[in-house]
């Protein structure tokens, strides 16, 4: 076991999986020269050169449609957008290409690209570089949603994510790049569609993800202190969403909190709290409570932001609730 | 040319205008569904342009393709099951009349955003690149297309990165119902290349055999030093889609362009050259006939695609 950042973790997928196959290329806004924006990618350029670290122009819409492009041609492509914000100026690339060319033309051909994106506030970058909106991806068919809260996992569905024929989106939290994991020796790969226990408890089921579940663990920390032990499940793939552990958990704890980042409305825990109660209806001993932001565009000001942002607090109050 | 090649020509483009007419007479009957955009009056840039490709050459274009996918080689079975939504179809009756292809053919579809085809093309032709292959990808798109921001990324790009791309202008003179000039700063599309030190041409586009010259000395280009943009001129003789109501231009206007029908052009070119007699046309004209009676009793015997497609096709991967 190495202890490493989620950048570190990141990198070393995208170098492992370039080593690999030479299929594998990188392109988007200063991923090249500059190293990356989250410099995810230094030291690239100079190991791959130009043709397999490619910088683009400022124009998302191409940087996804030629990504799609040259995955119908057969080759791999990483697209990086700087940030997921960037996302909706390629948004038909996105739902409209990746997610559906494959089916709509009969299955002649796979579109294996991923699209790696930073998510997430926090950082006092105003209302238009702070969302969090990783739910709209997840609602296409079509298209896997990746958004992982450890090293272990970013590395290990990065590079699943890359080895795979499917589109991804695979949703980093800008917050989360120095967040420190043991990440195991060797070959990493982890499930995509599957979620994880990432620490066991019998009082109450939170059920989060990304940074969330950063937050979430000390949540659980702090309410261990009381004696209430929470079990946290990791969804760490939005699509295709695996609701196994998350029901074998409420049906022990019969109690459950939803912890995003996101907004509440049309968010992950009405998705998640709405087949609890479609699976586990007899188990339910109080609502289903969901954590999330403030139903507001984020604000520049640090102490309003994080006023609207969840918070650990907001976490151990909803477990309160539904004691 | 050689003979024999200007006669399959001439087939191509009786087949295309045959399948199409009969196209439109089945959506009539409601065997068609969805939308139906005809290509008839714009044959000669299709064949012409396509008759110029080497094999290893890729080619895409808009929601209009049922001619590009006739030029590429596909059958007229595999384009008239499509229409019909049967499994037989190139796509497997799920992409229907906007979303013909077939990879093996290398025809990469029948797209339907407007516009968003282009950074695809710049993609396909930026992995042959990256293969070191000498493979051009040919891009069929309208002159609506070229108002939008994906046409400006996508031919930046390509010249940016020197992609072997052939963009295809075709000017049929309306975006939907809007005609050029109402929608566009310049009316000369191929002037929109040159933003991007673009190299650039406009061809008659009603004249299959300037389209395969103007094409062959593009695809040359394109080969050697990157893109290139080509704007045939040309009218689309029918509505944008069947039930357009087609108040946005005169019957006298429609008229006129089909006083130079390609198909009839070309046959005047192939009368004219000698190589060919009426009866040898004429002769080509009744095999067609038997060519698309054929393919509509093929698309109607065959099945619909098996309901258990529908599910469990989302993704290619396992899941778990």
């Amino acid at each position: 076991m190495a202890i490493i950042t989620m950048r570190e973790a990141i990198s070393q997928a995208l170098w492992e999986e370039m080593e690999r196959d030479e299929r594998v290329f990188i392109l988007g806004e200063e991923v090249g020269v500059w190293g990356g924006t989250y410099a995810v990618t230094k030291g690239f350029y100079d190991r791959f050169g130009p043709e397999r670290v490619r910088d683009t122009p400022i124009a998302e819409g191409v940087i996804v449609g030629a990504a799609n492009g040259a995955a119908m041609a057969g080759l791999k492509p990483v697209a990086e957008l700087m940030t997921i914000n960037f996302a909706f100026m390629a948004m038909d690339q996105i739902v409209n290409h990746s997610a559906k060319l494959r089916s709509m033309f009969g299955g002649q051909f796979t579109v294996p690209i991923v699209i790696r994106a930073v998510s997430g506030g926090g950082r006092q970058l105003g209302a238009t570089h702070s969302q969090t909106p990783d739910v709209i991806f997840a609602h296409f068919p079509g298209l896997k949603v990746i958004a992982p809260g450890t090293p272990q996992d970013a590395k290990g569905l990065l590079k699943s994510a890359i080895r795979g024929e499917d589109p991804v989106m695979f949703i980093e939290h800008a917050t989360l790049y120095q967040a420190r994991g043991e990440v195991a020796e060797g070959e990493v790969l982890e499930p995509i569609g599957v979620s994880k226990v990432q620490r066991p408890g019998r009082d109450v089921t939170i059920v989060t993800y990304s940074k969330m579940l950063q937050t979430s663990l000390q949540a659980a920390e702090r309410l261990a202190q009381d004696g209430i032990e929470a079990e946290v499940i990791d969804l760490r793939t939005l699509r295709p969403l695996d609701m196994d552990p998350v029901i074998e958990s409420f049906k022990k704890t019969n109690r459950a909190v939803i912890a995003e980042e996101g907004w509440r409305s049309y968010g992950i825990g009405a998705e998640v709290a709405a087949r609890i109660y479609e699976a586990a209806l007899d188990y339910v001993d109080a609502p289903v409570q969901r954590v999330a932001q403030k139903e507001v565009p984020l604000p520049y000001n640090r102490e309003l932001e994080q006023m609207a942002l969840p918070q650990v607090d907001d976490v151990v109050k909803a477990v309160r609730e539904v004691l | 040319m050689e003979p024999k090649e200007l006669l399959r020509l001439y087939h191509e483009m009786v087949l295309i205008r045959r399948v199409e007419e009969r196209a439109a007479e089945l959506y009539q009957q409601g065997k068609i569904g969805g939308f139906l955009h005809l290509y008839i009056g714009q044959e000669a840039v299709g064949s012409g342009l396509v008759s110029a490709r080497m094999p290893q050459d890729r080619v895409i274009t808009a929601y209009r393709d049922h001619g590009i996918a006739i030029a590429c080689g596909m059958s007229a079975r595999s384009v008239m099951a499509e229409l019909l939504g049967k499994a037989t179809g190139c796509s497997k009756g799920m992409g229907g009349s906007m979303h013909l292809a077939d990879v093996n053919l290398n025809f990469w579809g029948g797209h339907a955003i407007v516009g968003a085809h282009l950074p695809l093309a710049s993609g396909l032709a930026l992995a042959d690149k990256y293969r070191g292959s000498d493979a051009a990808t040919i891009c069929l798109f309208g002159d609506g297309a070229t108002n939008i921001g994906y046409f400006h990324e996508a031919l930046n790009l390509s010249k940016v990165w020197s992609l072997p791309v052939l963009w295809v202008c075709e000017n049929n003179q309306y975006g939907m119902g809007t005609a050029v000039e109402r929608a566009s700063a310049v009316s000369q599309i191929r002037q929109k290349a040159e933003g991007y030190g673009m190299p650039n041409a406009r061809v008659d586009g009603m004249d299959v055999l300037a389209v395969r010259k103007a094409a062959e000395d593009a695809l040359a280009h394109v080969r050697k030093n990157g893109p290139f943009l080509l704007e045939a001129m040309t009218y689309r003789f029918r509505g944008h889609s069947m039930g357009d109501p087609e108040r946005y231009r005169g019957s006298d206007e429609v008229r006129r362009w089909q006083e130079d029908d390609p198909i009839g052009i070309f046959r005047k070119v192939l009368l004219e050259r000698g190589e060919h007699d009426a009866a040898a046309l004429d002769g080509e004209d009744q095999r067609v006939e038997a060519e698309v009676q054929d393919a509509v009793t093929f698309a109607e015997q065959s099945p619909n695609p098996a309901p258990e497609t529908l599910f469990g096709s989302e993704f290619v991967d396992r899941v778990r």
